[in-house]
């Protein structure tokens, strides 16, 4: 497990959101980070610009978020952990480099904060509709890690959660604030003892020359991929490719690389996964959300004495765990900021077991604690 | 002097290549791979980093760190490398598409930084991967796959291109001009900051079909035939050089180097922490 943090605080501080994705992932040993401004992820850059230098890392501001997520892969081929945010239309031009990273296993960390959409939308005020984005918006069948904070401290445990997760299974991760959790100032307790995880190196004897990169000996495991620059010389490209690195499109080494994509992914799921379930006694309605309309949904059912169920990681979702949910309750509740994204997950894992219900409003505003009490009542009234 | 032997910088087991007979391609790789040969530079401290295109598989087919990328988006995470191993040697090998078109940005950005890369444009004046598309550097009324009446846009002088982006270093010369391309590469590398080389370099099967010069021969004719040394080309008259293209060390102005730079920021902070 990687969270909770075990230890004291070592120090407290009253900080923003997108602060707090700074000091976590220089704590989680990021040197590298190329971006584009954009509201409401700036504050990113800009305290990555300051921070940087001064520890011997790099900071650059790139001509478009295409190429900041380029340089973030160069970056991270050469072994630094690299870090790259943005929002809104920056996500779409993300798109193309994060298959680029799952398909090619190289490890990073895009932050996404969601404004409101689509097109240049809303661009300083809050939404969450970029979830399907997230999962789906580069071509191809890729896995994704989508992780989503609800807090300023859950902003900063799921940073360092999220380059992690990347070194571990060689993958991009998407980290998911909104716009009201990257701009909120909260208390956080900087934990002490935080675990890091780095990328796995070949072993120190092994022959160079004629080692093979994507080599596996299961069909879920994570290769060890050497960086550059240190002896091996092998080749990264972007079509499929076989365990050497060079391209082929032999059927099977297409179907085994994609299973294999998938399958390290599914065979990391406990450490990947974040979910919380309270469920009082006989409660027969949940509400379930993430980021900051989990704040109001958790208000709401503290008031109305149902359960509640937090997702911090949307992605690989939680099939099993709203599948048993399901067959607890009558009917959850999904509470999100856009016109029905993740409420589609919960139908398919619920699988018909539980009545699936929404609050779905995408108006720039938050939604209010009131809103989800009147669709608890009337759920409740109608089971 | 003997030629250098090249052999050791490829990777024997991945040819034969994919190119078409008569492609200009192999060529310009034979050229990098000379220029690497002649500065003995170490294989392992060498990045070759490609876009999307026939060109661009180039990266296979070489003994070094080779990275095989997007369309268009090589010198971005080239950026990425020089940054996070400012030690290693960065080389960019790319077609007038993937360099120019869709990678136009990326390169103006690039050589406004004078960030230490090489890149070496392949520019066949067309697509040739996707089958023979107009190209940012396919000429007026030249004919293309979409350009079947003749293409109504203009061509870009790369060289000025990068020059006027900040470019400490570019230079032209061609597949015919097999001797002076190593040698004007060889600088490119040894110039510390962002070097560019506009290879002009046949596609017959392509290019050449559609228009009138179907042979590697008649392509090569075509460089021998219009390319004219820098030294003459200051001394050509607007209507001679019509048609004809200057090749040759066009620029080269030293200036400092983007990753030298951080360096001395990063030494700066430090002092005055
Ligand atoms: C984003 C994207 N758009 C389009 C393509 C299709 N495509 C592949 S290669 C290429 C053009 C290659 O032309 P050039 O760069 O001149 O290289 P050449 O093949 O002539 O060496 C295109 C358009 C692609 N791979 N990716
Ligand atoms: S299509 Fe043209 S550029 Fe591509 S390999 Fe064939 S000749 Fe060369």
């Amino acid at each position: 497990m990687i969270f909770p943090f075990p230890g004291k605080p070592k120090e407290v501080k009253f900080i923003l959101g997108n602060e707090a994705c700074v000091e976590a992932a220089i704590a989680a040993g990021c040197r590298f980070f190329a971006g584009y401004p954009i509201t409401p992820s700036t504050e990113i850059a800009e305290g990555m610009a300051k921070a940087l230098p001064r520890i011997g890392g790099t900071f650059i501001q790139m001509e478009d978020e295409i190429a900041s997520l380029g340089a973030v892969i160069g970056a991270s081929i050469c072994g630094l952990k690299a870090l790259t945010a943005t929002s809104g239309p920056g996500f779409s031009l993300k798109q193309e480099h994060i298959g680029y990273a799952a398909l090619t296993e190289i490890p990073c960390v895009i932050v996404n904060v969601m404004r409101g959409g689509p097109s240049t939308g809303l661009p300083t005020l809050p939404a969450q509709g970029d979830v399907m984005q997230a999962r789906w918006g580069t071509h191809g069948d890729h896995p994704a890690i989508v992780l989503s904070p609800s807090s300023v401290k859950e902003y900063y445990e799921l940073t360092i959660k999220a380059f992690n997760l990347s070194e571990k299974f060689r993958t991009p991760v998407i980290l998911l604030p909104d716009e009201v959790i990257a701009h909120t100032r909260e208390k956080l307790e900087i934990p002490e003892n935080i675990k890091i995880v780095d990328r796995k190196k070949p072993p120190a004897n092994v022959d160079k020359k004629n080692y093979r990169p994507y080599a596996v000996s299961r069909d879920d495991e994570v290769p060890v991929i050497p960086n550059f620059g240190e002896g091996f010389r092998f080749n990264i490209t972007g079509l499929i490719h076989d365990d050497s690195g060079f391209p082929s499109n032999a059927p099977e080494i297409t179907q085994s690389t994609l299973m294999r994509l998938h399958k390290k992914i599914a065979a990391g799921y406990g450490e990947i996964k974040g979910i919380e379930v309270d469920l009082p006694r006989g409660a027969e309605v949940a509400v379930l959300s993430y980021g900051a309309s989990f704040r109001s949904a958790a208000q709401a059912a503290k008031d109305a004495q149902v359960g509640l169920v937090k997702l911090t990681t949307l992605f690989p979702f939680p099939d099993k765990e709203v599948k048993e949910l399901a067959q607890k309750v009558k009917t959850i509740i999904v509470v999100e900021m856009n016109l029905g994204q993740l409420i589609g997950e919960v139908e398919r894992a619920a699988g018909g077991l539980a009545k699936i219900a929404g609050v779905n409003i995408a108006n720039g505003l938050l939604i209010t604690p009131d809103v989800i009490r009147e669709k608890i009542r009337a759920c409740q009234k109608k089971t | 002097m003997p030629e250098e032997d090249i052999s050791k910088y490829l990777r024997l087991d991945k040819l034969p290549h994919i190119w078409c007979p008569g492609c200009g391609n192999g060529i310009v790789l034979h050229a990098v791979l000379r220029a690497i040969g002649k500065l003995q530079l170490d294989q392992d401290k060498v990045a070759v980093v490609s876009g999307i295109g026939c060109s661009s598989r180039s990266a296979g087919y070489v003994d070094f760190n080779t990275l095989h990328t997007t369309h268009g988006r090589a010198i971005a995470f080239a950026t990425g490398i020089k940054l996070a191993r400012p030690d290693m040697t960065v080389i960019v090998l790319t077609g007038d598409g993937d360099c120019a078109a869709i990678g136009g940005n990326h390169l103006i950005h690039a050589a406004r930084r004078n960030i230490d890369l090489t890149v070496v444009v392949f520019n066949n004046s067309i697509y040739g991967m996707t089958g023979g598309q107009s190209s940012p550097t396919t000429q007026p009324d030249d004919i293309a796959a979409t350009a079947p009446y003749g293409n109504l846009e203009n061509a870009f002088d790369l060289c000025e291109l990068a020059r006027a982006s900040g470019a400490s270093y570019a230079a032209r010369s061609t597949t015919f001009h097999a001797t002076q391309l190593p040698l004007l590469v060889e600088k490119g590398i040894q110039n510390k900051g962002f070097s560019f080389l506009d290879v002009i370099t046949a596609c017959p099967v392509y290019f050449g079909r559609m228009n009138k010069m179907p042979e590697a021969v008649d392509m090569l004719k075509y460089q021998r035939d219009n390319a004219r040394n820098i030294k003459q080309w200051s001394t050509m008259t607007d209507e001679e050089k019509g048609g004809k293209f200057v090749i040759g060390e066009l620029h080269n102005k030293p200036a400092p180097e983007y990753t030298d730079l951080y360096a001395a920021l990063r030494a700066r902070l430090k002092e005055n922490k």
